[in-house]
């Protein structure tokens, strides 16, 4: 593999490695583990962590596939491996 | 009204399948990988949500509160793994199934035979559900036979996947989602409107209602007065939720139906989006399913419970009771039985043994709500909240879009590894092309009739099946082609034992507690928590079983010989998205 290559795929460990850090913590992290205390805080009628567990870890699901996303293709174009 | 409905959907089907009708076997297989990524992931969402999310998620979400937050969480995290881990490598792979790439990139013939059977059980298993969804929502809807009705939707996907294969499936699933989708919302919105004055389902659910109280608020008041635990409290032990969470992300991203599609994308670029979208579309429906639930059990327990809890009018008058009420109870889903000899209806949990003494004292004698199915709160939500009847018409055809659209997905699946991979890839290496998309053709209408026999004989297990496709997808799928693109050094021996030793792990976990088989009376152990290993439920094992996989095929790829040169070379050609074009040259 060349050197440019393994950069890239280091690149994009990197980034994945974040995303899934934020993707367990909203979810496992806010929605499970912490679920109970962050009850305590309230927005409107949901408490904290009823609202990561129902509403807000998919929003941040969502967040995260377009995140990477645009940030892979700046990664594809930044070491010349994109396609056409 | 509804026949009205139902059939325009129906015309609108068959007019695709005519339109897009597959010339070859790229075409049948992945579409010809010419699938917009916003289409593709419309088509996904569609492909996803099947019967279960559609009719049954909102009632287990009213009943198990924030417990059910792991099947928001569990089927929606999956595709966060999908679009970062696996769809973007399996695209620039460039070939037409999942048993392809795992016999490819272990090289072996077994390793690609295994995941066909694993795929094939996964799959029928999941498409009993759904033929079953298809028979219930006409013999509800539209009162024709269960029977009938699945015969119609076996001739309905029969015209349009055999003849349009991955591209005939693909539009109609366009069409299906957006019956669907407005089906799902349309009775949600005016719920919530009715309720909280907040359009927005969403929002509605952390609003107030017209007294000032937050809905959720009321919700566990009310639940704790009727001796049942608080709706946002977590009733389970934290270890299962963790790993039932962790199951079913995993499992999603390794169901065959879903991984296939990212195959039907132009470019490698192309799939992570489409993950995306296919999340937006699939979000729209799962962050308005907790406000479906929460309200429709609120709207339950008002009519239910009329007036103050113990006082001897509070509840409501059986003979007195409204419309929805006569006719679900007719359907079977709804049963109600006077214990006390009151002629009023006592809605309250009496395994709760504090609260049933106290209901004693004011003359209860048990709850007398004998069954309250979950699907009710979906299919008869339109009419408890007094929607007109096209609305309730557009239910059942959103009902059946969902069933049909993921039923013809997994039918796909199937079809596609048994033409592709059993027969191509092992039997008939030299069939030819027309030939093989004939053989497709014929699986396709093979799989139709042994689904819609199994839908019309449902084996006993049904109900006990979706732990199993989870499982299997889990613990063999999921880490096989995850340690395919990222453990360079992962050989043929480490994937075929870690696949093996994870399954049979799973098979054996559920087996134990629900049967060998499924057949009863064969369990090892009675299916309560007391008796799960560390609190841990057969649904949620297939974690577990994931990780015996990883960690089997890790230790034996270290004591074997390293994956011979142009294997590695494969691995490193998938990671960079250059070059995706020529891969697609069969």
């Amino acid at each position: 593999m060349s050197d440019n290559r393994i950069a890239y795929w280091k690149a994009n460990l990197r980034l994945l490695t974040m995303c899934l850090v934020i993707w367990f913590v909203v979810s496992f992290g806010f929605g499970i583990l912490l679920a109970e205390p962050l009850n305590a805080i309230r927005i409107g009628g949901y408490g904290l962590g009823f609202w990561f567990a129902q509403q807000g870890s998919i929003y941040t699901f969502l967040v995260l596939i377009f995140f990477y996303a645009y940030r892979m293709n700046k990664l594809d174009r930044q070491f010349d491996v994109h396609e056409d | 009204m509804t026949y009205l409905v139902v059939g325009a959907t129906f015309a609108l089907y068959i007019g695709i399948a005519i339109w897009a009708r597959a010339a070859s076997t790229g075409e049948f297989y992945v579409a010809g990988k010419g699938v917009h990524p916003v289409a593709n992931g419309m088509a996904t969402a569609a492909d996803w949500m099947s019967a279960a999310s559609f009719i049954s998620m909102a009632g287990l979400i009213a009943f198990k509160g924030y417990d059910a937050s792991v099947y928001l969480m569990g089927w929606t995290g999956g595709y966060v793994l999908l679009a970062l881990l696996l769809a973007p490598y399996l695209r620039k792979f460039g070939k037409f199934t999942v048993p392809e790439f795992i016999g490819e990139r272990y090289y072996s013939q077994t390793a690609r035979i295994v995941a066909v059977i694993c795929l094939i059980v996964a799959s029928i298993t999941y498409v009993i559900g759904q033929m079953k969804g298809v028979g219930v929502a006409f013999s509800r809807f539209l009162e024709v036979d269960f029977e009938v009705g699945v015969y119609v939707g076996m001739g309905i996907v029969f015209i349009y996947a055999v003849l349009g294969g991955m591209k005939g499936i693909t539009y109609t699933q366009i069409a299906q989602y957006v019956v669907l989708i407005f089906a799902y919302t349309v009775p949600a919105i005016f719920i919530s409107l009715n309720l909280t004055g907040n359009p927005l389902p969403q929002l509605g659910l952390g609003s107030t209602m017209a007294d000032g109280t937050y809905v959720l608020d009321k919700l566990d008041l009310i639940l704790q007065d009727l001796g049942f635990a608080a709706y946002t409290a977590q009733k389970g032990g934290t270890l299962n939720i963790f790993l039932l969470t962790l199951s079913l992300m995993i499992g999603t991203a390794g169901l065959p139906h879903v991984i296939i599609r990212f195959f039907t994308v132009p470019k490698v670029a192309d799939a992570r989006t489409s993950a995306g979208w296919a999340l937006v579309f699939i979000a729209i429906l799962y962050t308005t399913a907790p406000a479906v639930g929460g309200m429709a059990l609120y709207n339950l327990t008002q009519t239910i419970q009329t007036g103050e809890i113990g006082s001897p009018t509070g509840n409501l008058v059986y003979d007195e009771r409204p419309n929805w009420f006569k006719n679900w109870e007719k359907t079977g889903l709804l049963a109600f039985e006077d214990k006390n000899g009151d002629g009023r209806i006592q809605y309250y949990n009496d395994k709760n043994a504090e609260f049933a003494a106290k209901a004693e004292a004011w003359g209860w004698k048990g709850n007398e709500m004998t069954k309250i199915d979950n699907d009710i709160m979906v299919l008869a939500n339109p009419e408890i909240a007094k929607l007109p009847n096209w609305v309730i018409a557009l239910v059942a055809a959103g009902g059946l879009a969902a069933a049909l659209s993921t039923a013809a997905g997994l039918l796909l699946a199937i079809s596609s590894s048994i033409s592709h991979d059993l027969l191509k890839g092992v039997f008939v290496k030299d069939i030819s092309e027309k030939n093989e998309l004939m053989a497709g053709r014929i699986a396709m209408a093979g799989a139709i009739l042994v689904a819609g026999w199994l839908g019309i004989n449902p084996p006993g297990f049904a109900a006990q099946v979706v732990a199993l496709a989870f499982g299997l997808a889990a613990s063999s799928i999921f880490p096989a082609l995850m340690m395919g693109i990222f453990a360079k050094g992962v050989n043929r021996q480490g994937a075929i034992l870690g696949m093996l030793s994870g399954l049979l792990f799973t098979l054996i976990y559920i087996f134990w507690f629900k049967g060998w088989f499924f057949v009863k009376g064969t369990e090892m152990a009675a299916n309560t928590p007391a008796n799960w290993f560390l609190g841990i439920s057969p649904e949620a094992i297939g974690a577990v079983g994931a990780m015996i996989n990883f960690a089997v095929a890790i230790a034996v790829s270290k004591v074997t010989a390293p994956p011979p040169e142009h294997i590695q070379h494969l691995v490193e050609d998938i990671r960079v998205p250059k070059g995706a074009g020529a891969a697609t040259d069969h």
